[in-house]
């Protein structure tokens, strides 16, 4: 069960930083942009169907994500079985704050990916009263652009990267426990450092974009 | 120093429990923790009122017995048992509340005394190696290299008082198992049994009821023997190489 959570874990956080390699493109400019996300959907012709490498990737990470929430589930309900009665005084402060946010976090950072994926996949909402949904069209950088000229986008955003920095920095560093890679003092220390390199890169990285259009240096 | 101590009194297994506040205004700092109960429980007999029950064994923090969870942490605020913590640790605290060992695997039988034998049977399903009876061999006819020894008796201060169940937030007893599956592996005596050992290990561990692991690590802050996180890691390890071998 928990192999499978940090397996999965593993596939989200090779994404993550996929996406956000192809988000930073935005500073190349709108062809680049465009280009890169047309590329993604023909990907692998002419074997593949137009959209078919992206399905092939949608499927694994919905397949992925299927199992890292069952298995979270699945702990967090043997968890509050295996202690019914409650301690009187809890020494909370003891106890990483970091692991305290795993589970809801996690269940923030769905209820984001749902948000994020109605915004700029499924239904592509302009939420922009000031750019008309014509000179939008069909490139995402347009929409992307105009939606983080909102604020309060922004803001939904940087809260959703806190949650996921932390997220990732213990999970990182808990998979490779669980996986069994932290048998030494030194292994642990590379974990640990991993851990928080991957947090604060994927943090910073996907919040640059954003920051940038919101304060117009990208247009 | 005056103290007031809220203890957690259960009359029996199945009975209802609560805190009850004992009021000690001639508390030594010099008294270990134990001994304050123990003077607590003559005023309580020579009142004629029940004392309250607590395990303690050897009073040298070797045996384990003596599991308390002191302001919400097992054995107290210091790194060590709760027999060699002394009520100097609680200069400048009013209150002090004691509560048994939470887990649902950990039953209370009675004020602060736990059923503990589920990590008992957690030994028998494959914290063992088996050895011909017989003369004892010759200590140095098995050569273990320093690293290993030393690692294997690191992990084997474990004293099996469960206080890493205790503390963790899911009541996993994970540490306790990578204690054993560590001190036992690292040495050759270990290695017949290497693979069944932690799969049979886990899965009693599973069946009396303690929560799985999810990496907190408050476990390890609240082992008195310093037991490090990384024992997990090496169970975890185990585990995998036992699931490729195809146990």
């Amino acid at each position: 069960m928990k192999l499978l959570m940090a397996s999965t874990g593993g596939l989200f956080v090779f994404y993550v930083l996929a996406h956000m390699y192809g988000n930073l493109k935005v500073f190349a400019g709108q062809d680049a942009f465009d280009t890169y996300a047309h590329h993604l959907r023909t990907l692998g012709e002419p074997i593949l169907p137009y959209e078919g490498f992206l399905w092939l990737f949608r499927v694994a990470l919905i397949l992925a994500l299927v199992g890292h929430a069952y298995s979270a589930f699945y702990l967090w309900s043997k968890a509050s079985g295996a202690r019914s009665t409650r301690y009187a005084v809890s020494a909370a402060s003891r106890m990483a704050w970091k692991s305290q946010t795993m589970r809801w976090g996690g269940v923030a950072l769905l209820l984001f990916l749902v948000w994020h994926l109605i915004q700029f996949t499924i239904v592509k909402v302009n939420v922009n009263p000031d750019v008309k949904d014509a000179t939008i069209g069909d490139s995402p950088y347009a929409l992307v652009v105009a939606s983080f000229q909102v604020w309060w986008v922004v803001v939904i955003y940087l809260l959703a990267l806190a949650a996921l920095g932390l997220h990732l920095q213990h999970g990182v560093w808990s998979g490779a426990q669980t996986l069994g890679w932290t048998n030494s003092p030194r292994a642990r220390r590379t974990a640990q450092t991993t851990a928080y390199a991957i947090a604060l890169v994927t943090a910073v990285g996907f919040a640059l974009p954003p920051l940038f259009i919101l304060f117009g240096v990208v247009d | 120093m005056k103290i007031t101590l809220r203890i957690w009194r259960q009359a029996g297994k199945d009975a209802p429990g609560r805190l009850v506040s004992y009021q000690r205004d001639d508390v030594s700092p010099d008294m270990s923790f134990l001994e304050m109960l123990d003077v607590l429980n003559e005023d309580l007999i020579a009142k004629g009122e029940e004392p309250v029950e607590f395990d303690s064994d050897c009073r040298e923090g070797i045996c384990g017995m003596c599991g308390l969870v002191i302001n919400g942490e097992p054995h107290g605020p210091q790194v060590t048992t709760t027999c060699q913590l002394h009520m100097r640790s609680f200069e400048g605290c009013d209150s002090i509340t004691i509560e048994p060992l939470r887990a649902d695997a950990f039953p209370v039988l009675r004020d602060l005394v736990v059923d503990r034998s589920p990590l008992d049977r957690i030994i028998q399903a494959g914290g063992y190696v088996s050895v011909n009876t017989g003369s004892a061999p010759e200590a140095h006819s098995q050569l273990v290299p320093k690293v290993h020894a030393d690692r294997a008796f690191d992990a084997a201060v474990c004293i099996g008082c469960g206080a890493c169940a205790a503390a963790c937030p899911n009541a996993s007893a994970m540490l306790f198992l990578g204690a054993k599956v560590t001190h036992l592996g690292e040495l050759p005596q270990g290695q017949p049994e290497r693979d069944a050992r932690v799969v049979n290990m886990l899965n009693q561990h599973d069946e009396e009821g303690f929560g799985g692991c999810t990496n907190v690590g408050a476990c390890a802050t609240a082992c008195p023997k310093e037991i490090p996180l990384d024992v997990i890691s090496q169970l975890n390890k185990d585990l995998r190489h036992s699931l490729v071998r195809g146990l």
